[in-house]
């Protein structure tokens, strides 16, 4: 290794194989470090025979490598003749350990104290480096481990693979794989949905898991290991399950230090954060280059362009442009101005206040999966009660939310640098309010799984969704003509907790006068009386707690714990004592909230005296409610017992109205003192149904109510997500003949979901339509509401939303 | 507690009542009312030479208990038509009760207490049943559907036939090294359980001839003679024997609540039917021979 090299590229992945070809053909003097004795040795340790993906598939690949998507083998066996036939400059077993000086003059020692000199460096040795490790008690036990190489070594081993990306859900696929294995694998998702995961993985693991050969446990995270255990955190509580073995993927943060210690900056302090890097991929140290999943791009397309790209860069080809310019330049066409790609880049990043944390290249990236939109004032950017789960960036001007739909002159302001359209992330409800422009705008479109990936990514704008939603829920939870600026000062205190599953954030006669917004998931409240738990009150999402020792003063006077696993906003009471004292209003809202909790509190203590059985079913009756879903639920049938008569009149009722296929069963389910619980839809607040609908047909309508639309492809997602059974694949059988001769003629199956007989003879007369999930639809847009309770004659069919299921507990005890 | 208003209509948990108690008893009301109007007007009326079906009096009520039949025999058809509105059959139920039984005084005050061996008695006779088998409905409805629930529990009835179908295929497994008495005696419970049937059958919940019964008894009575591992064998079979007893017991008393619930409605509706006949024929015979 003599002389000095034009470049030296550090990593023979994907980026540093393809600006090493690409050095070659310039015929540039040119060193591959390579730390390993192969090319490529992420690719290399990947499962053998693994399928490698070439996403996105809109990107044109630009390398004098080849790469098509394929088995691993096929592609490293390219990769390694090509490699040959360009005549790269390879140096096997060559790790930095260190790059010293500047542009023109580096000196790179390795870590076996050889040195060499190059006058420009690029970096391109991934993220592999420092894979992200378990921090829980006994993770320093040797049966973790963080890399899988051969899934067919391990046999009849109970197996966790922890982390539901690419690779967890690889591993724990290939672990399965063949049944004669016996391995029995289970697998940890943090979140409820594989936001993070390709579409074409997360179908084969939810196939996998119907068929019963894997289990998945999402919302779950270890909480502890011990040999041949752990201990996992669930959203229904804790839970250990035997394990041989433990396979951790989730994720991995830069090689920070040793980049940093090259004088390149990050773009924050995140563990998560990215090299700070001009549109020549160059650092802020000058000479000093960085591509590939270092500088934010996992993907081996991404990473081979930019291969490509950085060599012509450094030869100074600074006309270059990018591989996915012409789909940018035909995004961004619409906007005015003519500006370049590179300046619309970076007036969207530095004015949408979310992006402000991604570099241009994340910036390209996020580009290509959106859409910019400009709109004239007035211009209509969404309908109310419209369907649509993107986010709006507003880049410039401002638009205005019409908040009262009687008239359309009552509207708030959302400025420029802002975002909306947000709740459509969390729970795929329909849009609350119409939106227009105020003046001239340039909006960004965001797509839903586009933002979730954000999100999941870049914690800046994590926290900027969260504080933006929280600060418009809090206005909406508390109206009382509260306005941005008034709620300033509270919202500097907000603290986003995440609360386990029956875990309290408030004690009973404990100190403390916070307040907590509950924004997803629900609470319970409960006291001690006479040394029992009495259960007092249910609290869904979108409501407040806290406020009595805030405005009374004094201890907690009961205990506030999670139903299901929830998350909650919490917000400093001395502050909120301030708003309250500014806000008279705001102070007589919350009192008249707290004086309808107050009497349900004040009767369960009247009741108590009297006759504590009352108490007793009221309490017991509400835990079989939450035990039952309902502490998710928007909206649940219930069927009372001691009035139903079994005349199925509710299933007859369902499938008369809708196509011939009744969406709930009356006698399955659980029953608790003779209240019953049939299998039909509660409408989640989180809807499992959701988490995995390819044709995104599952969405939340005006009322609340989850249905899925004409555009179901019958994959069966839903149906094997749902924890209640609720869907039903079935194909609507043809129209039958009407009542009057049924009646008078005995034609066709009478009221209700015909027989199967009958199905089979008309399907085979009429044809067969295909087979789609159905569900519950809460009869949206059948004037009257819901067939099953109007068409129930006893009063036995009820439906209740949590706000008010309470009320028919009281009334049984009370009955 | 806070929470933004819901939009959109849908029922809440205020109306969780039974359709005795509908709105309040509004109908018993109404019905009450229409009962003690009907003989306030009948002592009150002037009507010569007495109270008769044919006095301006008598078609009054006579109108009034006609039109009131014809919709208590709509609730049929509004059972089965659903269709939009806000209507609830809950409603129509309790109307249907109390104004049925309120057609009982209306009608009687309209015979004027005139009975013969005639088309006129006939329809009041059909009309009297009718809201009899009625009123046993009610008792039927307010009792029975808690004593369902607590003998189902959480089982359908489906999930029953399929305990007794595979209590059955272990059964059979079990009875392999039983000998040819034994076994026939088996036999017995798996060929002989029957569930259901006619009318007093469904109502039985014990019924002498069930096999599974009759295979216990001989179980108990060859196991004497039987051999030691046959005798372990019967142990088996006995077992299961018991079990299937229990959820045959649970699906008999399943179907006879069932048909406890249903039965009057095999006298209510054909009467009803029979009386809206009778009513034509009371009408026209009367307007005959006026």
């Amino acid at each position: 290794m003599e002389g000095v090299y034009r470049v030296a590229i550090l990593g023979s992945g994907p980026a540093g194989l393809s600006a090493a070809a690409r050095a070659a053909r310039r015929g540039m003097s040119h060193v591959l470090l390579e730390k390993t004795d192969r090319l490529s040795d992420t690719i290399f340790r990947y499962q053998r025979g693994k399928h490698i993906m070439a996403t996105p598939t809109q990107l044109v690949l630009r390398s004098d490598i080849g790469f098509e998507a394929g088995k691993r083998e096929t592609i490293l066996d390219r990769w390694n003749s090509e490699t040959g036939g360009h005549k790269v400059n390879v140096a096997y077993r060559a790790e930095a350990a260190s790059v010293a000086g500047s542009r023109g003059d580096f000196t790179i020692t390795l870590t076996d104290g050889r040195v060499l000199k190059a006058e420009t460096v690029v970096l391109a040795i991934g993220t592999q480096g420092n894979p992200n490790v378990m921090t829980v008690p006994g993770s320093d036990l040797k049966h973790i481990q963080y890399t899988l190489d051969d899934p067919t070594e391990y046999v009849d081993e109970h197996i966790v693979v922890v982390g539901g990306g690419d690779a967890g859900i690889e591993n724990a696929l290939g672990l399965i794989a063949d049944q004669a294995q016996g391995n029995t694998v289970t697998l940890l998702n943090k979140s409820m949905d594989f936001a993070r995961a390709k579409e074409a993985n997360v179908k084969a693991l939810t196939d996998a898991a119907a068929a019963g050969r894997i289990t998945i446990l999402a919302g779950s995270s270890p909480a502890r290991v011990d040999p041949g255990f752990i201990t996992i955190d669930t959203p229904e509580g804790q839970q250990s399950i035997r394990c041989d073995r433990i396979i951790a993927r989730m994720g991995s943060a830069p090689p920070r230090k040793f980049v940093e210690a090259m004088g390149v900056a990050f773009t924050s302090a995140d563990r998560d954060a990215f090299p700070r890097l001009s549109p020549t991929f160059e650092t802020t140290a000058p000479g000093i280059y960085v591509i590939g999943a270092l500088a934010g791009y996992p993907l081996i397309k991404h990473c081979m362009n930019q291969g490509y790209d950085v060599i012509e860069f450094i030869t100074g080809n600074l006309g270059l442009k990018p591989a996915d310019e012409p789909i940018l330049e035909a995004k961004l066409a619409a906007l005015p101005g003519g500006q370049s790609v590179a300046e619309w880049l970076e007036f969207l990043r530095t004015r949408i206040e979310i992006l402000n944390g991604l570099s241009t290249l994340q910036m390209r990236e996020f580009l290509l999966d959106s859409s910019v939109r400009v709109c004239a004032p007035d211009e209509v950017i969404f309908q109310r009660n419209s369907i649509g789960s993107s986010m709006f960036g507003i880049a410039a001007g401002s638009v205005k939310v019409e908040v009262n739909p009687k008239n359309r002159r009552e509207t708030v302001p959302i400025g420029q640098g802002s975002i909306f359209g947000e709740v459509g992330l969390i729970s795929g409800r329909r849009r609350g309010a119409t939106i227009r422009a105020a003046e001239p705008c340039i909006l960004l479109e965001m797509p839903r799984t586009a933002s979730l990936r954000l999100m999941a990514q870049n914690k800046d704008a994590r926290e900027t969704v969260n504080r933006i939603t929280t600060e418009r829920q809090m206005l909406q939870i508390f109206g009382s003509g509260l306005t941005k600026e008034d709620i300033v000062e509270v919202l500097t205190s907000a603290e986003l907790m995440q609360v386990k599953a029956e875990d309290a954030i408030i004690n009973e006669g404990e100190e403390g006068y916070d307040i907590f917004i509950i924004r997803s998931g629900s609470m319970t409240i409960e006291k001690e009386i006479g040394g029992k738990t009495v259960f007092l009150n249910y609290v869904p999402a979108g409501s407040y707690v806290g406020e009595m020792a805030l405005i009374d003063g004094g201890r907690r006077t009961a205990t506030v714990r999670a139903a299901i696993r929830s998350e909650v906003v919490r917000l400093d009471g001395d502050l909120f004592r301030r708003l309250l004292a500014r806000k008279p209003e705001l102070e007589a809202k919350m009192r008249e909230d707290m004086r309808s909790r107050k009497q349900i509190n004040s009767y369960i203590e009247e009741q108590k005296d009297r006759f504590s059985g009352v108490v007793d079913l009221y309490s017991s009756v509400a835990d079989f409610l939450v035990d039952q879903g309902i502490g998710e639920a928007t909206d649940v049938l219930l069927i009372d017992e001691t009035l139903c008569v079994g005349c199925d009149n509710c299933e007859k009722a369902c499938a008369d109205v809708h196509d011939g296929l009744s969406r709930l069963d009356r006698e399955a389910g659980r029953t608790y003192a003779n209240l019953h619980v049939p299998t039909s839809c509660r409408h989640c607040e989180h809807p499992y149904c959701m988490t995995d609908c390819p044709p995104n047909a599952i969405r939340r309508g005006a009322d609340g109510e989850v249905f899925i639309d004409e555009t179901c492809i019958g994959c069966g997602n839903c149906q094997r997500n749902c924890p209640y059974g609720v869907i039903r694949m079935d194909s609507p059988p043809p129209q039958k003949p009407g009542l009057l001769s049924w009646f008078l003629f005995g034609a066709g199956p009478g009221p209700g979901e015909p027989d199967l007989e009958w199905k089979t003879k008309a399907k085979k007369k009429h044809g067969e339509k295909p087979k789609v999930a159905i569900k519950c639809d809460m009869c949206a847009g059948i004037d009257g509401g819901p067939a099953c309770v109007r068409a129930c004659p006893t009063g036995a069919a009820i439906r209740v939303s949590p706000e008010d299921f309470l009320t028919v507990t009281r009334v049984r005890g009370e009955s | 507690m806070a929470r933004a208003p819901r939009k959109g209509k849908r029922s809440n948990a205020q109306v969780h009542v039974g359709f005795l108690r509908h709105a309040g008893y509004r109908w018993a009301w109404v019905g009450l009312a229409l009962s003690i109007a009907a003989a306030v007007g009948y002592v009150l009326a002037d009507v010569h030479p007495r109270p008769n079906g044919g006095s301006w009096y008598g078609y009054t009520l006579g109108t009034i208990g006609a039109l009131l039949i014809v919709w208590l025999t709509a609730l049929g058809i509004r059972k089965r038509v659903i269709t939009k509105g806000d209507w609830s059959l809950k409603a129509w139920v309790s109307a249907h009760v109390y104004l049925g039984i309120a057609l009982v005084a209306i009608a009687t005050l309209h015979s004027g207490l005139q009975f013969g061996w005639n088309i006129h008695t006939l329809a009041y006779a059909l009309m009297i049943l009718v809201v009899l088998s009625g009123v046993y409905g009610i008792i039927a409805y307010a009792g029975l559907p808690k004593a369902l629930s607590n003998n189902r529990r959480e089982t359908t009835q489906k999930q029953m036939v399929e305990t007794i179908r595979s209590l059955d295929r272990q059964l059979n497994d079990a009875a392999q090294p039983l000998n040819q008495r034994q076994a026939a005696a088996v036999r017995l419970s798996l060929e002989k359980s029957k569930v259901g049937g006619g009318f007093f059958r469904r109502l039985s919940t014990r019924p002498m001839d069930c096999g599974t019964r009759r295979a216990l008894r001989k179980l108990k009575g060859l196991i004497r003679r039987a051999s030691e591992s046959e005798r372990a064998a019967i142990g088996n079979v006995t077992a299961l024997l018991d079990r299937k007893s229990a959820a045959l017991l649970q699906l008999r008393k399943h179907l006879r609540i069932r048909t406890l619930l249903g039965a009057w409605l095999a006298i209510h509706v054909p009467a009803s039917i029979a009386l809206l006949m009778a009513l034509t024929a009371h009408i026209v015979s009367v307007f005959i021979y006026w």
